[in-house]
């Protein structure tokens, strides 16, 4: 079995590498910066004993995503799309560069590259997607709702995506992680008890890939949250600085 | 993040703002940009060797670069732990050509405090199984130095606190192992002499150690058990062993979940855990093979043990004497069993010799014991230090929270010129701990 990694670089996706590979997976090791991910992939062959391969990957160089997938020595059995962008709200607010970067990375970038993927998928009838999205992408907020939106949009191409894929024996998962203790969080105080590890999601992404779930939330109360957030009137809503 | 940080001691406490890296060229920007902080690994230094007010936590830089399983070289970034090194050499054959009594700390660690382990009288400290290593300095750039190239940054590393740089990658030599167990042997020890003896008798062993009972006066003053071992080999084993000579049986963990009430750790308790455990071995002698987990690691199979000393936290206080400064070491001693304060255990091993600038090892007697903080205890801490200093002794930085600058000024030899290295690798104080403020390096 060979699970894709795209966005290798991030916290999450090392902890999800480690988990699979221990696992017995073979990884490919996706990433903008492929010379930066030569120290996972031999950690990962030296300790767990499976075969790990580099790969330059661009999410927003939308034109070289089907040789991308094409060229890869294996297709990989499950993809996980792990890449994306926090950014600066404020600064997005009045830069369309930054707010631009946002939304090609968490949106844009996914979309082509999956659509790559799931019609591969879909053509050999097996494979299964596994989608990083973002509880930010539930409702839209003043403190990130650039983010947020480019994660909405995220979160409805994955349901969209499960929708059509599954009379092809295709899963597609989407991820809460909700809060991550990661660099990309580090400058942020998070609350400990709704604050995953790496580890931990990498621990219930592999859980939820064996169960086939559908929408995973990585610490339950998130869950909840959620669902109480959504439901609050927008004429409230509105006036609630959060 | 601003961040709670402790070492092991749980003594000082603070808050730190900390910050962590996954890349070279990340970590080489950090410290370029930042002033005043030092790099930690996993925390199990005793005192404030590794905590400021910011900290570079090394713990996601944790990927193993290269393993030469004919040769034995293992080459990792500096966060990744013993115990994660443990689990990828033992099954291929190999160990570690020094561990202290925890795996779990990094290999960054490893060589900021040069660890040494059982086996030091005959294998030397970690700094001398290195091949080579990089270490970010001062000005943001990578220095690969070694025993043959910049070897001032290279000793002034091995043992210096972390105070010459960002200690990235570290290539060293293993151990060859036939099986992942030990056989050992027991010896009951009824006095301070006859330990003194028998470690002399034993010193062909490669690994020796003994547990002293530090409360005991009169004739049992100083009684120990005596433990020292050997790799086993494959014709040592029982046949169960045998059938997968390089992996270890598996066992639950036991933990410490909370911070037990200090009142706990009595004379009474402390005393009698001592006579239980001398106790426990009925024999003058026991000969037996064991997994090489409780024989290097007896306390990590209780997780969080340091909590046991209660929210206070605790000093570890390990020194060296040289070995003709034996009536030094009794004076301690006597001092220590006086007070009556002292540790359930306490670990009495003899060092061989070792050439280093800053580390802590010399060929002498070394003793470790534990002291809940309680008051008082400082000022008693600090009339063991001059007699430490009276007979020639040092402290191990890796273990001290407390101790005063001319301590540690008089009491290692090349303090001097490890502090010039550090300026010249350092300008500024970029790399500062509570420590190296403490102490004025």
């Amino acid at each position: 079995m060979t699970v894709l990694l795209l966005g290798a670089g991030s916290d999450m996706a090392v902890a999800i590498a480690r988990r699979f590979a221990a696992a017995q997976y073979n990884v490919q090791l996706a990433g903008r910066h492929a010379a930066a991910l030569q120290p996972l992939q031999q950690d990962l062959q030296i300790r767990y004993g499976i075969s790990a391969t580099v790969h330059h990957f661009d999410a927003t160089a939308y034109d070289t995503h089907t040789s991308f997938y094409t060229s890869l020595p294996a297709q990989p059995d499950i993809t996980v799309c792990a890449f994306g962008y926090l950014g600066d709200q404020e600064l997005a607010q009045h830069d369309w560069q930054e707010a631009s970067r946002i939304l090609h990375s968490n949106f844009t970038g996914a979309v082509s590259i999956l659509n790559v993927v799931a019609n591969a998928y879909e053509a050999k009838k097996a494979g299964m997607i596994v989608g990083i999205s973002s509880v930010a992408g539930e409702r839209g907020r003043q403190s990130n709702y650039i983010y947020g939106s480019a994660k909405a949009g995220f979160t409805a191409y994955l349901s969209g995506l499960r929708n059509r894929l599954f009379r092809s024996g295709v899963h597609v998962m989407s991820v809460q992680p909700g809060f991550v203790n990661t660099r990309m969080t580090q400058h942020l105080t998070l609350p400990p008890l709704l604050t995953a590890q790496p580890e931990q999601v990498a621990n219930a992404v592999f859980k939820a890939v064996q169960r086939k779930k559908n929408v995973l939330f990585v610490k339950w109360p998130w869950k909840y949250i959620m669902l109480i957030i959504k439901s609050i009137p927008e004429s409230i809503f509105k006036k609630l600085k959060l | 993040m601003q961040k709670r940080l402790a070492n092991w001691g749980n003594y000082p406490a603070i808050t730190s703002e900390e910050s962590a890296y996954t890349q070279e060229a990340q970590l080489r920007s950090f410290v370029a940009a930042n002033h005043g902080f030092i790099a930690r690994g996993n925390g199990r230094c005793y005192g404030d060797a590794s905590l400021g007010k910011h900290s570079l936590s090394m713990l996601k830089y944790d990927k193993i670069l290269s393993f030469d399983t004919a040769a034995g070289v293992l080459e990792t970034q500096a966060g990744v732990t013993l115990d994660q090194i443990l689990d990828i050499i033992v099954p291929k054959g190999w160990f570690l050509p020094v561990t202290p009594g925890t795996k779990f700390i990094t290999v960054g660690g490893a060589v900021a405090s040069d660890v040494h382990g059982k086996n030091h009288h005959r294998e030397g400290a970690f700094s001398g199984h290195i091949t080579e290593m990089d270490v970010i300095i001062g000005d943001g750039t990578t220095v690969t130095c070694s025993p043959a190239q910049h070897t001032d940054l290279y000793w002034a590393t091995c043992g210096g606190m972390g105070l010459t740089g960002v200690i990235t990658r570290v290539k060293f030599g293993l151990k060859k192992i036939e099986t992942a167990y030990i056989k050992q042997k027991q010896i009951k020890a009824r006095n301070l002499e006859e330990v003194i003896r028998l470690f002399d008798e034993y010193k062909h062993y490669t690994y020796s150690m003994a547990w002293i009972d530090c409360l005991q006066k009169g004739d049992s003053f100083g009684r120990s058990i005596l433990i020292v071992g050997e790799h086993a080999t494959k014709a040592e084993l029982n046949a169960k062993q045998g059938q997968a000579p390089l992996q270890l049986p598996s066992k639950p963990r036991l933990t410490v979940p909370f911070n037990l009430p200090s009142f706990i750790l009595n004379t009474f308790t402390v005393k009698a855990f001592n006579w239980l455990y001398y106790g426990k071995n009925f024999k003058k002698e026991i000969n037996n093979v064991v997994p090489y987990e409780p024989f290097f690691y007896p306390l990590d199979a209780i997780l969080h043990w340091n909590r046991g000393y209660g929210k206070a936290g605790f000093i570890q206080y390990q020194f060296v004497l040289s070995l003709d400064q034996k009536e030094g070491l009794i004076a301690i001693l006597r001092r220590i069993s006086e007070k009556g304060w002292g540790s359930f255990l306490a670990v009495l091993k003899v060092f061989g010799q070792q050439d280093s600038l800053i580390s802590f090892p010399m060929e002498g007697y070394t003793l470790a014991l534990d002291f809940p903080v309680r008051k008082g205890l400082f000022a008693f801490l600090d009339e063991l230090d001059e007699i430490v200093l009276q007979y020639g002794g040092r402290l191990y930085l890796s273990k001290d929270a407390r101790m005063k600058q001319e301590v540690f000024w008089k009491s290692y030899p090349n303090a001097e010129r490890f502090a010039e290295i550090v300026k010249t690798y350092n300008p500024g104080k970029r790399f500062e701990s509570l420590q190296s403020e403490r102490l004025s390096i």
